[in-house]
This record gives structure tokens, sequence and C-alpha cells, in this order.
């Protein structure tokens, strides 16, 4: 019984990380690049949703905000990566250590802002789980159908050929290195956004929120792929493949909570599901291949005999 | 339409590596010349081609493209001026992408890429009815992900997107050496049938001493960063692989030698 009172908790908050790891999807699946941009920009926009509301400003205008900063973020990586020759992976650390310090700025030195549902007025929260349901899975969609339409305009078909083969985007005049700034730049205003979104269902911001995030955002997207990916292999129902696979991700883990796991090893956890997923093609191929014969076609007389005098 | 005067570039410099590929390369193309370029193991020719479309900066020379000064350009700004199709099959497509929009993506080489629609109705089927030139069967595959094609149905898919908005120069790095050889000649009879069609201005490295000679109205030899040979018109119609290999003895003073040349020779 317990656990079927959990779920409402899980499923809300599991659309909110699904809607983190979407974010993720577009550095690691589209663009291509490890972002780890995101434990520290998920924080961002929880902090500063946090101090805009708390200061009286309406809750969705510091969704925006939130968003906004968020994007600032993964433009900063960006360019240290393109502008700088900065490696992503490292661009990514770089700047997730200069958020701990702005989020910390953010809070004004202080660790924690709580902010209270009866206080201010906010988009989701915790005590009524069907209404935030409702309200994150109508941003959801915004953000998908937003997206769907974006990648496949112009602009947005450029930035999916930028992470599937930069030699070939540069060679059909797209400016690979603004594309992978822009990117980063959406990806990590939709994980802001999600940050944003958490911290008003959570009723609070932390500093140390967000460490870890991009592990339980890639569990949501192997999650979600092995199943989309078997449904149909296209944009969209690989998205919401990923939002499934967030909420999946998060009654698992609401589970084994229940099952009684120490909430100390729960990061080990989600990082044990990501290692299995990461694992398990390679395995599969390294050690699961089964032989299969050769099936042997007899030379024509043509392919003969041209090699032959080649030293003569 | 090409002009490249007196090109150099070593690649690691001052080091115990450091190997000069282009040593005071000269060349101009008259528009819609189809030159063929042969030559030994680390001749130059990749160097040459890549220095034209940008992919670094050479340290020395210029490489103007139909009066434009490009020497400086980076590579995704000279793109609109040349079409490109490499060695690796893979290079030139993007794997992951529909074939209908790996051709929208060439058909907007050069534009301001907007927040209109990437790849229209109207567009693919014109894309159809291109398709269906190659005789490959992929009218029928549009939305099929360029990533399940093969390798000289890739490279057919690359040409088309090299030509689909006529480029000043089309550079062919050895764009069929990947592929067996009945698909080479396939491919080769599209890159000949779309270059006489578009009357493109051509670059096409080979290793194939026949089809060096049977393709193009020029050819030219390069060794240790330069020219060396450089046959046109009615002189090359009548060249044989033994005079071409003559003419490159006398140039150079040595035997000439390239594994993959002589192989397909």
């Amino acid at each position: 019984m317990n656990f079927l009172n959990a779920l409402p908790g899980a499923v809300a908050e599991g659309l909110i990380w699904g809607l983190m790891a979407i974010g993720v999807y577009i550095s690691y699946k589209i663009l291509d690049i490890a972002d780890l941009t995101v434990d520290g920009s998920i924080c961002t926009g929880g902090c500063v949703c946090a101090v805009l509301i708390t200061a009286g400003v309406p809750a969705w205008v510091s969704v925006l905000v939130a968003l906004i900063a968020g994007a600032l973020a993964g433009m900063l990586t960006g360019l240290l990566h393109t502008a700088l020759g900065i490696p992503s992976i490292l661009a990514g650390i770089l700047t997730q250590l200069i958020l701990y310090s702005v989020n910390l700025a953010i809070l004004g030195g202080r660790s924690l802002i709580s902010i209270d549902p009866r206080i201010n007025t906010l988009i989701l929260n915790m005590s009524n789980n069907p209404l935030a349901i409702a309200a994150a899975g109508a941003i959801i969609i915004a953000v998908i159908v937003l997206l769907w339409l974006f990648f496949y305009t112009e602009v947005g078909l450029t930035l999916k050929s930028t992470g599937d083969n930069p030699d070939m985007s540069r060679a059909q005049g797209i400016n690979v290195k603004l594309n992978k700034v822009v990117g980063l730049a959406i990806s990590n205003g939709i994980v802001a956004l999600a940050g944003a979104l958490l911290a008003q269902y959570k009723g609070s911001a932390n500093i140390n929120d967000g460490r870890g995030a991009i592990v339980i955002g890639l569990a949501a997207i192997f999650i979600g792929l092995s199943v989309s990916m078997k449904i149909k292999p296209n944009f969209v129902v690989s998205l919401v493949g990923v939002i499934g696979g967030g909420i999946v991700y998060y009654i698992i883990y609401n589970f084994v909570v229940l099952l009684g796991l120490k909430t100390d090893y729960l990061k080990m956890f989600s990082a044990i599901i990501v290692t299995i997923f990461l694992a398990i093609p390679y395995l599969k191929s390294y050690y699961f291949t089964k032989q299969k014969p050769l099936r042997i076609v007899a030379p024509t007389q043509s392919d003969n005999g041209d090699g032959g005098d080649a030293n003569a | 339409m090409l002009k490249i005067r007196d090109l150099q570039k070593t690649f690691n410099p001052g080091t115990i590596n450091a190997k000069t590929a282009l040593a005071g390369f000269d060349l101009t193309l008259n528009n819609g010349d189809f030159v063929t370029v042969i030559g030994g193991n680390g001749a130059g020719k990749s160097t040459m081609l890549n220095a034209i479309a940008g992919v670094w900066k050479p340290d020395y020379g210029t490489i103007e493209i139909d009066g434009v000064d490009v020497t400086g350009m980076p590579e995704h700004k000279r793109a609109k001026f040349l079409g490109r199709v490499f060695q690796d099959p893979m290079k030139g497509t993007s794997p992951d992408m529909e074939i209908a929009e790996n051709l929208s993506i060439a058909a907007r080489r050069g534009t301001k890429r907007k927040l209109k629609w990437g790849c229209t109705r109207k567009e693919r089927e014109s894309y159809r009815a291109l398709l269906a030139q190659l005789d490959l069967g992929l009218e029928d595959r549009l939305s099929t992900k360029v990533g399940l094609l093969s390798g000289g149905q890739r490279q057919a898919v690359t040409l088309l997107m090299a030509t689909l908005r006529k480029p000043k120069i089309l550079l062919l790095d050895e764009h069929t050496a990947a592929l067996d050889p009945k698909t080479a000649a396939k491919v080769l009879e599209i890159t000949d049938k779309l270059v006489r069609e578009n009357n493109l201005t051509t670059l096409m490295i080979t290793h194939n001493m026949h089809d060096a000679i049977a393709y193009g109205n020029r050819l030219i030899m390069m060794h240790e960063g330069r020219v060396i040979v450089d046959v046109s018109g009615e002189e090359k119609k009548k060249l044989t692989i033994e005079q071409l290999l003559g003419l490159f003895e006398a140039a150079s003073g040595k035997q000439f030698s390239d594994d993959k040349v002589m192989l397909s020779k």
C-alpha cells in the first residue's frame, strides 16, 4: 500500500526528471557531447527560481528567467569548448565548478532557500500531486512540441547533422562551432527549467541539488530509448520515451527505497543503473556474438589475375 | 575559376616528424575544366584538396576561387563555392538522418539557414526525380536513414549533395577508392554524367591510371608537393599508361611508386 501511496509522487518527480533528461538527450544524443554542465545548471535553475519567487516575482516569470540562466551556462560551456579549444567534457566540468560559486551567490551565501506554497503561488508542489502531474505534463508537452518543430527547421536539421557528422556539416557550409554553442544553450535551458520546477515541487532550492544529475538523466534516456527505439525510432517517440524513462526510473527508485535501501546509497544506485545500460551493448557484442559461417562465393574469372603483375 | 599560387604547407614543423606536403604548388583551372590528379604516396594530393576546402590554413601562398581570395576563409564559409566528396564513404553524409534530409541540407549550402521548414514536401518530390537518375533504387527510399545504405550508395548520395547546388569547383578525393571495382565504376559513371550535365569545374584525385586518362580534359601528376606533369586536350586523349610513367620518370628522375596505383594499373 505504501508503494501505491508513493506512486503519484514518483510520477510527478519522474516527469520533471524526464524533462531534465530531454535536455541531456539534446547534448548527449544529438550533439554527441557528454555535457557535465547539467549538474550545475539544474541547480542554477532551482536557485534562480527560488530566489525570484521568494522576492515576489510570479512563478512562471521565475521559471522563464531560470531557463535563460541555464541557457547562458550552456553557452559558456559551448564557448569554452569551441572558442578556446577545451575538450567538451572538461569545459562542462569547468562551467559546473563556476556555477557552484554562482549558485552560492544567487542564494546569497546561504546553502538553502525554502519556498512555502502557503505563502507563494507555485506552478506545482508536492502537496498536490495530481495538479503537479498535470502542470509538469503540460510544460513537457509544450517543450516536446517546440523541439519537434525546431528540429525539423533548416537550423534544426543542421544541429542534428552537426552532432551526427561534423565533417559533412562543415562541407555543407554549416558553422559547427556556433551550432554546438546553440545546442548546449538549448540543452541547459531545458535542464534549468526542470531544476526550477523541481525546486517548486520540493519547496526548496539547495546548493547541493543536482549533484549527479547527468547520471539520472542518462538513466532516463537509456531506459526510455530501450523501449521507444523498438516502437519507432523517430524524434518525438524518442522524447516521449525519455520522459517515460524518467518516470520508470523514479518508480524503481521509490520501490528500492521502500524495500529498505538506505538513502545514502541512492546515488550509487543511479550510477549502477547507468553502468548496466552502458555496459550491456558492449558486453553483448564482445562476449555473446554467435559464430556464423561465411557464405562462400566462388570467384569469377574477371576477379582474378589483375593484381598478379603489379610488381613486374 | 581556381587560381592557386605558390602554396606551401609543412605538417609538424620543427619536429622529427616534419613533413612538407606542399612545396610551392601552382595551379590554374579554367571554367569547365575536369582535371584528374594522380601521384605517388605522399605527393600532396589530398593536402592540396584540403587546402582548397579550407580544412586548415596554408603556411604560404594564395587560393582564389572565381576571383575571391579564400586563403583565410573558414571551411564552412567557403563551402558555398565547393562540392566535396571524400574517400571515406562515411564522411560525406549524416548517417542518422534520412536521405531526403541529407539532400535538403546540401540544397541550402551557402544560404542563410532560417527557422523555416527544413525539408518541404515539394522538395522531397524533386529529390525523388534526382535519385531516380542514379538508377540505384534510392528514389523509393527517401525516408531511409543514410546509415543503412551501402558505401557505393552513400558515395552516390554524397555526389548528388555536392552538385545539388552547382558548386564553382567540385573536389573529389579518391571517392571511389574504398568501393569494390563494380561499384566504383558505377559511381565514376555517375560522376562523369553529373560533371558533364552541369559543366562543373572538377578536380578528381584517383589512384587508377586508366580512370585518370579516361576521364576529364586535363591530367596533372603531383610529386613532392608540386605539379610535375600537366597534359590536356588532344595530347591527354592519346596518352597511355606507359607514356604517363615515362613522363613521371623524366620529370622527377625517379621510378613511379605507389602500391595502390601500381596494383590498379
